[in-house]
């Protein structure tokens, strides 16, 4: 029976995404003890002590960049997973890159953290390197196995974008967005293999008012900036399969995303030779992207209105009706909420910073526009969270209270919570230096109660699962015999590769 | 139930969020004597030194010394009333300014003009400022007679330093003096302890009174003493300066080509521990005022 579970944790969808989530939740419960409010409560000073890190003052930046990569290869890993569940592929491609890539994930995130928390141990380093080159070369493999130029996975039913030859424009869309971030992966590994040999470490938002950046740290600055949104690019990818997107906003949208993709990607690979242009290239592909990503929240948001509505049997319903029909399920409205949610928060800050920087935010200390930075891309990657964790609730079968529940603490606690910080980031614009403190303590307040609760229903989910493994005909048996796909509905892309 | 349990967490919330303290506390502090003379100055030597946190070999060819304490609220108060005697800062719509003959300037993104003409010092009228001025004389705030002089822009600090003849010190200058020559990362050495400095969540005995941010410590306050039951480590820098990690950031002198900004080195009462290495910098225009900010010169070492 230990062997049927862990073929469930590592070869079903199912069981390697939750494997992943707890890993990160894992990670988060540890190294989320290390920083504000914990700091303030003494918490660091036992769990430093307890677990014996060795936190070398000069090592800092170094140990957050080992951090985030550890985090991002999970995070990476589930959307890999998602993917492979979602879009048809052979067997033995899908068998083989969820095991590349799992191997790669975890031997990156054990070693790479050991390397930086527990004392520099440079074996530790090369096998976390190693996991790196895992993640990577699974990516290469997910690339080739979505080559959408196969008759096989041409479109037979009409209603999604496909060009004149019924080339499938979404497949296409994750293609493109799989050879973007192989090629953006290069682009920081390049960089790391200067290391000690005329790149030094450092944190993107430490250079902010540097008149003058080195080619190598353009090129990290362009590989942060690029691995998060083509990360939240397949999200919505991902997303939108999960809702069986199709239509005309669904044509409408795939062309856009495809040609989005491509241009952010260039705009922020020219970031190293032709920085003064960059950004508008960027501005240039992330229209289209956010403009797909629209479509597909009015086409998700409108259909599970529909069928809500159809199931109640109400034919003409009133505003009132539609706005329960639109709210009756968290977990698929909230992860279309949290796109728009973005728009406030993350979005529309970053213009608000871009048109200002030298009216309002260059004229703070660094420290604050420093803040301000970290604040918005720690949102960003916050709410890219909060999406995989409402759709793999729902993966996980999470019905009637437990549903409502979860989905609402999960929108509700994090939205607060990035509201908090986004005031936060942005004090100065209300209240000086000197009279910040009622502020502070309030934003922090709300931040920290949002950030814990969504933290609470996600350590009683894990839990849950923990439990459930246990249990003799337990729902991971359940999950285990079900089909490798993931999908709610049908597509005509699996009925393709079924009558394959 | 439900509604009970609303109201339950509705009341925890509001009863710990209105547990705050304005940053300007409402009463002096507790009057306290460090011992450590802020008129005092430290020789750092000629020689090499590990610069920044990558540990650049680099050398200073010449002896200089620099101030063992930050410039006080009670020294910068005796200076505005010699400078204003002396005609180099006069006092407009309560603020203190002065002349500064401008920056050369390059054009590069995001540069800004620094035209001559007078330019801000001292916002007297901002409540973090604790040097007050009664229409004839300056006076720092009771209490904070021995607590850094904050609030000031870069060319207040300036404007203090060159009116006795002394300068602001550059980064490198400035770096030396705080870690010495062995490449430590604080003043003190390898590791921060919580009576080392005072930074965010130090503990220390102004934020024990003042709660949230806490407080200046009066300079020097880190020197081993035990004040009110509240027992510090003795933390100087090599060349026996205090507080060059926390309490204030310091100004520096260096004019960068392509960048307006003025630079600010040593961490403050506000920021978390990492911010007190001695390689982190922080900066902003010289027009720019806090009550973390402070500064202390340097000068030409006796031959």
């Amino acid at each position: 029976m230990l062997t049927k579970r862990i073929n469930y944790l590592f070869r079903s969808t199912k069981g390697l995404v939750l494997v992943a989530i707890a890993m990160i939740s894992l990670v988060t419960a540890i190294w989320g003890m290390l920083s504000g409010p914990m700091v303030e409560w003494g918490v660091r000073d036992v769990v430093v002590r307890l677990l014996g890190m060795k936190l070398v003052a000069a090592e800092r930046e170094g140990r957050i960049i080992m951090l985030y990569h550890a985090i991002a290869m999970a995070v990476v890993a589930i959307e890999v997973y998602f993917i492979t569940g979602l879009v048809p592929m052979k067997d033995h491609q899908r068998s083989i890159i969820n095991g590349t890539m799992t191997a790669g994930y975890l031997m990156a995130m054990i070693f790479g953290l050991t390397f930086a928390y527990f004392g520099r141990n440079f074996v530790f380093h090369g096998l976390f390197l190693l996991g790196l080159s895992l993640v990577f070369f699974a990516g290469i493999l997910l690339a080739s196995a979505l080559w959408p130029w196969k008759r096989e996975y041409y479109v037979q039913d009409p209603q999604y974008a496909h060009t004149r030859k019924r080339v499938d424009l979404e497949r296409v869309a994750f293609f493109t967005m799989a050879v973007a971030t192989l090629g953006s992966a290069v682009l920081g590994a390049v960089t790391g293999s200067y290391w000690g040999n005329g790149h030094e470490t450092f944190l993107a938002e430490d250079l902010i008012r540097e008149p003058h950046k080195t080619a190598l740290q353009l090129a990290i600055i362009g590989h942060l900036h690029i691995m998060l949104t083509l990360i939240a690019i397949a999200l919505t990818l991902i997303v939108g399969r999960w809702l069986d997107f199709k239509g005309l906003l669904h044509k409408i949208a795939m062309p856009l995303m495809i040609f989005g993709t491509i241009v952010i990607t260039l705009g922020t690979w020219s970031v190293v030779p032709f920085q003064d242009i960059a950004h508008k290239i960027i501005n240039m592909g992330s229209g289209p992207v956010l403009l797909a990503a629209l479509f597909l929240v009015i086409y998700g948001w409108r259909k599970i209105t529909r069928q809500r509505l159809e199931a109640l049997g109400i034919e003409k319903p009133s505003l009132l009706q539609r706005l329960g029909a639109l709210l009756h399920d968290p977990l698929k409205f909230g992860a279309l909420w949290q796109m728009v949610y973005m728009n406030f928060v993350v979005t529309a800050v970053g213009i608000f910073m871009a048109i200002k920087l030298d009216e309002i935010f260059r004229v703070w200390p660094a420290r604050e526009e420093r803040v301000a930075l970290t604040g918005h891309w720690h949102i960003l990657s916050g709410i890219i969270a909060t999406i995989i964790l409402l759709y793999y609730a729902d993966l996980a079968g999470l019905k009637g209270k437990a549903r409502q529940w979860f989905g609402w603490v999960v929108i509700v606690g994090s939205d607060l919570a990035f509201a908090a910080v986004s005031v936060f980031e942005t004090k100065r614009l209300f209240v000086s230096e000197s009279a910040q403190q009622p502020l502070v303590n309030w934003t922090m307040l709300v931040t920290d109660a949002g950030l814990a609760s969504v933290l609470l229903v996600l350590g009683i989910l894990m839990v849950w699962r923990l439990v459930d493994l246990f249990r003799r005909r337990g729902r991971w048996e359940e999950e285990f015999a079900q089909s490798a796909f993931i999908a709610e509905d049908p597509t005509p892309l699996k009925r393709t590769l079924e009558e394959e | 139930m439900r509604g009970t349990l609303f109201l339950l967490i509705l009341t925890a919330l509001l009863t710990t969020a209105c547990a705050t303290t304005p940053t300007a506390p409402a009463t002096p502090p507790p009057i306290i004597d460090t011992g450590v003379d802020p008129e005092a100055w430290a020789l750092i030597p000629a020689g090499e030194f590990l610069f920044g946190q990558h540990e650049k070999e680099i050398s200073i060819d010449y002896d200089y010394e620099m101030m063992v304490t930050d410039v006080t609220n009670a020294q910068y108060a005796r200076y505005l009333n010699e400078a204003l005697a002396a005609e180099t800062v006069k006092v407009v719509d309560g603020q203190v300014v002065g002349y500064y003959p401008g920056d050369e300037f390059h054009g590069y993104d995001h540069e800004m003009k620094i035209e001559a003409g007078d330019w801000l010092h001292v916002p007297l009228q901002d409540p973090g400022v604790r040097v007050s001025y009664d229409g004839e004389t300056f006076n720092a705030s009771p209490g904070y007679e021995n607590h850094p002089m904050v609030g000031v822009t870069w060319f207040g600090a300036k404007a203090y330093c060159d009116f006795y003849g002394w300068r602001l010190p550059t980064e490198v200058e400035w770096e030396k003096a705080a870690r010495g020559t062995d490449g430590r990362p604080y003043p003190w050495g390898d590791e921060i302890a919580r009576n080392n400095a005072n930074y965010y969540s130090s503990r220390d005995l102004f934020e024990k009174i003042f709660g949230g941010l806490g407080d200046t410590t009066p300079v020097g306050f880190y020197n081993g003493k035990t004040y009110d039951g509240y027992q510090t480590l003795d933390s100087p820098s090599p060349y026996g300066l205090y507080d060059m990690a926390g309490n204030v950031w310091q100004w520096t002198g260096d004019i960068y080509e392509g960048v307006h900004y003025r630079y600010m080195r040593g961490g403050s009462k506000a920021n978390y521990e990492y911010n007190l290495r001695v390689w982190t910098r922080n900066s902003a225009g010289p027009d720019y005022f806090s009550p973390s900010v402070g500064f202390r010169c340097v000068r030409d070492a006796a031959p």
